[in-house]
């Protein structure tokens, strides 16, 4: 598909990612304004504040992005999942530039001004008003700009915590291996940039008094009285539509995905069968790592799907099994004594580490198992995902399983091994058992002789309040028990991983093909 | 009129320290309503600090500063600068003000009518010659430094305070400029009948706005004379000034 054609089919998505960006960039750049212009004005009154604050600030703005999402999401009120942790976040980043400014742009006053204005009988807050601060303008103007424009980059990482915006397009691009995602996720947030740039530095030219043959005084407060307007308009349909939702609260459930295709399309296709039964959903897909559960165990989500080898080993912490029924019923029985959250019967298919080579290595060397690889280990070089290079049941306790020792082993992004392997990047990569690339790109799958690896069931995990809640909730879900094989899978997550089709729209032709 | 009617700024054993450093030392000094009276001295000699003393930028150290019979520190600092005018070198006019902003910003801050304003700051202009038609709307930055230096001496007029402090107000202009904005101010105070502290360094320009000088040196006043008994004084300190006039007379 070309860029243009993606374009065409995407442009309503990509508008409303590139709105949530815009709207996320500008509230959180007025927060840091409201908070960080008093800020700078105080520091410029109390000289031995000024190190420690702005030592502070300077110290949030080293802290990268990524890592900063990570700490506050443990955290409670400002952290969690969404739009609240994401704008902590962008305000914490776009503070030091606007403090640092103010300070500096009111300390630049002329100290022959100044003293005019106190010697004409201003008082202190006359002087601020209408000598400090107009004359500073310029200078915090420009502070603004440049925490604009960092924020606007910053505002992709978001995604990560589910706030949504063009990052959104840029992981799934990632995951994908997909370059018109990328590029219209990366393009639209570079253009976003250079428009905040270019007319913040309009603005800030209204403000040059030293140079311009009229300050245009006026213009400036009709310019700020409309960016007023505009800000109360935004506010008030954020908070209307808030409020709107939570009003009609009985029949609205939040459905969250984990960051990879075929969660996303479980979550989806379970979002769509709610909707067709009249619940409203919201989409909080395509979160990293545990946040799901989190967000499920503190009521952020109603829902989502999850396997129940994941769920056994990385959540309740046990050693692995290998009795499917058994670890089911395991899970089940503490996660609703835990957590008050019910499990679903089985999906009806696995979707286990697979260890994959190719095929052609396969038929050549006559490889079946995990043992028959072993000895070819030392000479090859081993690609795995963050999340199984990491975790217990991952790579530490397989490797001990089998005895493996690789030349080399690569951490990479869990999509990119797949093209790794068939490309002779590496010769050994795990990959997700349902992977609709597995057969489109010849590749074996290992069968796991020893039993390693836990059953990984997949299952959705629902709040026990939601279900008493949302009826529909506890029809669809039965619904849904037994009701998707592995082929089907595999198919499901080509036709978005390979084919680069719309999710919404595979589930919808699925969903009707099932009559679901 | 009694002394204290007479006097309306009076230094009594004002001392005034600044981080230790002595910058004036046992002031005494009356200056008289409707008087010009100048400070003579060279840079860091205590003329400028004298001049804020009055208007409370700065509060002695030691002593009082009385201004209509009342003590600096028992005024309430906004009123009293909103009845002194103050002109300082270049003006230090609002950048980001009009001229006609600058010059009704006292009258403003003391809550005038627009109308009233307007009229004043029309008035005001053509008293320092600036046609308001032309200047009103101007910022400071497209006028002369001599225009703006009016506008600097408009602006403190415009509330109509009996006293003016000018801190070298015609220091950084060319000397035609300078010569005839001196005249027209010596004209205006006594038209106006306006008490006045200028603070110089020009012995030429003592000699032609003061009734009074008086001369610092190292925080002190050395002495105060009209200008006729300056221009005859046997101080040491009074000859040099008046050797510089007379090197400067040799050129013609």
């Amino acid at each position: 598909m070309s860029f243009w054609q993606f374009l065409q089919l995407n442009w309503s998505e990509l508008l409303s990612l590139v709105q949530q960006h815009v709207v996320l960039v500008f509230i959180a750049i007025l927060i840091a304004v409201v908070i960080g212009v008093p800020t700078g004005i105080l520091l410029t009154r109390y000289r031995s504040l000024r190190g420690p604050v702005l030592g502070l600030a300077n110290v949030m703005q080293t802290i990268p992005s990524l890592a900063l999402f990570g700490f506050l999401i443990p955290l409670p009120f400002i952290g969690g999942i969404g739009t609240r942790t994401a704008l902590v976040a962008l305000v914490l980043y776009s503070l030091l530039p606007i403090i640092r400014n103010t300070v500096v742009g009111i300390l630049g006053v002329d100290a022959n001004v100044r003293e005019a204005a106190v010697a004409m009988g201003m008082t202190g807050s006359q002087v601020l008003r209408q000598v400090e601060l107009p004359l500073a303008m310029g200078v915090i103007v420009t502070g603004i700009r440049v925490a604009t424009v960092i924020a606007v980059g910053v505002t992709t990482i978001a995604a990560a915590v589910g706030a949504g915006g063009l990052g959104v397009y840029i992981f799934r691009g990632l995951r994908q291996y997909d370059n018109n995602l990328l590029l219209a996720g990366a393009l639209s947030a570079a253009l976003l940039a250079l428009a905040a740039d270019f007319f913040l530095g309009l603005l800030q030219r209204q403000f040059s008094f030293e140079a311009k043959r009229s300050a245009a005084g006026a213009t400036v407060w009709k310019l700020a009285l409309a960016a007023g307007v505009l800000v109360v308009l935004i506010g008030g349909f954020v908070w209307w539509r808030g409020g709107a939702s939570n009003s009609a609260g009985t029949a609205r459930v939040s459905v969250g995905s984990k960051d990879f295709t075929e969660s996303a399309l479980l979550a989806e296709i379970a979002a769509q069968m709610l909707e067709a039964r009249g619940v409203s959903v919201e989409r909080r897909f395509e979160l990293g790592g545990n946040l799901p559960h989190e967000a499920l165990v503190n009521g952020t989500l109603d829902l989502y799907p999850e396997y129940t080898g994941t769920s056994y080993t990385a959540i309740l912490h046990h050693t692995p099994m290998s009795d499917p029924r058994a670890v089911y019923e395991q899970v089940k029985q503490e996660y609703a004594s835990k957590f008050n959250i019910e499990v679903s019967q089985p999906l009806g298919f696995e979707n286990t580490f697979a260890m994959l080579v190719r095929g052609e290595d396969a038929r050549r060397l006559n490889l079946k198992t995990i043992s028959d690889a072993a000895p070819h280990a030392p000479r090859w070089r081993a690609g795995f995902g963050q999340d199984f290079m990491s975790r217990a049941d991952g790579y530490p306790g397989f490797s001990k399983a089998y005895g493996l020792k690789f030349a080399e082993v690569r951490e990479m992004d869990l999509s990119l091994t797949y093209i790794a392997l068939s490309s002779h990047q590496v010769d050994l990569v795990a990959g997700n058992s349902t992977e609709g690339r597995i057969a489109t790109l010849d590749l074996f799958q290992l069968a796991d002789d020893r039993r390693y690896f836990p059953p990984y069931e997949a299952v959705y995990l629902a709040r026990q309040d939601s279900l008493a809640r949302v009826p529909a909730l506890r029809e669809v879900l039965a619904k849904l028990a037994n009701g998707i094989s592995t082929d089907e899978m595999r198919q499901l997550n080509y036709e978005i991983d390979g084919n680069k089709r719309d999710p919404k729209e595979v589930v919808k032709a699925w969903l009707a093909k099932r009559a679901l | 009129m009694s002394d204290a009617d007479k006097a309306l700024v009076e230094f009594q054993n004002v001392s005034f320290t600044l981080s230790g450093t002595n910058i004036i030392t046992d002031l005494n000094l009356t200056v008289e309503r409707g008087e010009t009276l100048v400070l003579l001295g060279e840079s860091g000699c205590g003329k400028t600090t004298t001049l804020k003393l009055v208007n409370r930028l700065f509060e002695p150290s030691a002593g009082e500063v009385r201004v209509e019979g009342k003590s600096t520190t028992a005024w309430d600092p906004i009123a009293l600068r909103r009845r002194i005018g103050y002109v300082i070198q270049e003006g230090g006019l609002f950048p980001h003000f009009t001229i006609a902003r600058n010059v009704g910003l006292v009258p403003a801050l003391a809550g005038w009518e627009t109308n009233r304003i307007d009229e004043r700051v029309r008035e005001l202009l053509s008293l320092v010659g600036l046609e308001p038609d032309r200047f009103a709307e101007r910022y400071p930055r497209e006028l002369s430094g001599g225009q703006r230096q009016r506008v600097g001496v408009a602006r403190a007029l415009a509330a109509d305070p009996p006293l003016l402090l000018l801190d070298e107000p015609f220091g950084a202009l060319d000397p035609l400029t300078r010569a005839s904005l001196q005249r027209e101010f010596a004209d205006l105070t006594k038209r106006l009948h306006k008490t006045a502290i200028l603070v110089t360094h020009d012995v030429r320009e003592a000699l032609i706005l003061a009734r009074r000088i008086g001369l610092m040196h190292k925080g002190k006043l050395l002495l105060l004379e009209t200008p006729e008994q300056f221009l005859t004084s046997e101080q040491p300190q009074v000859r040099a000034y008046l050797e510089t006039l007379e090197l400067k007379g040799g050129d013609h």
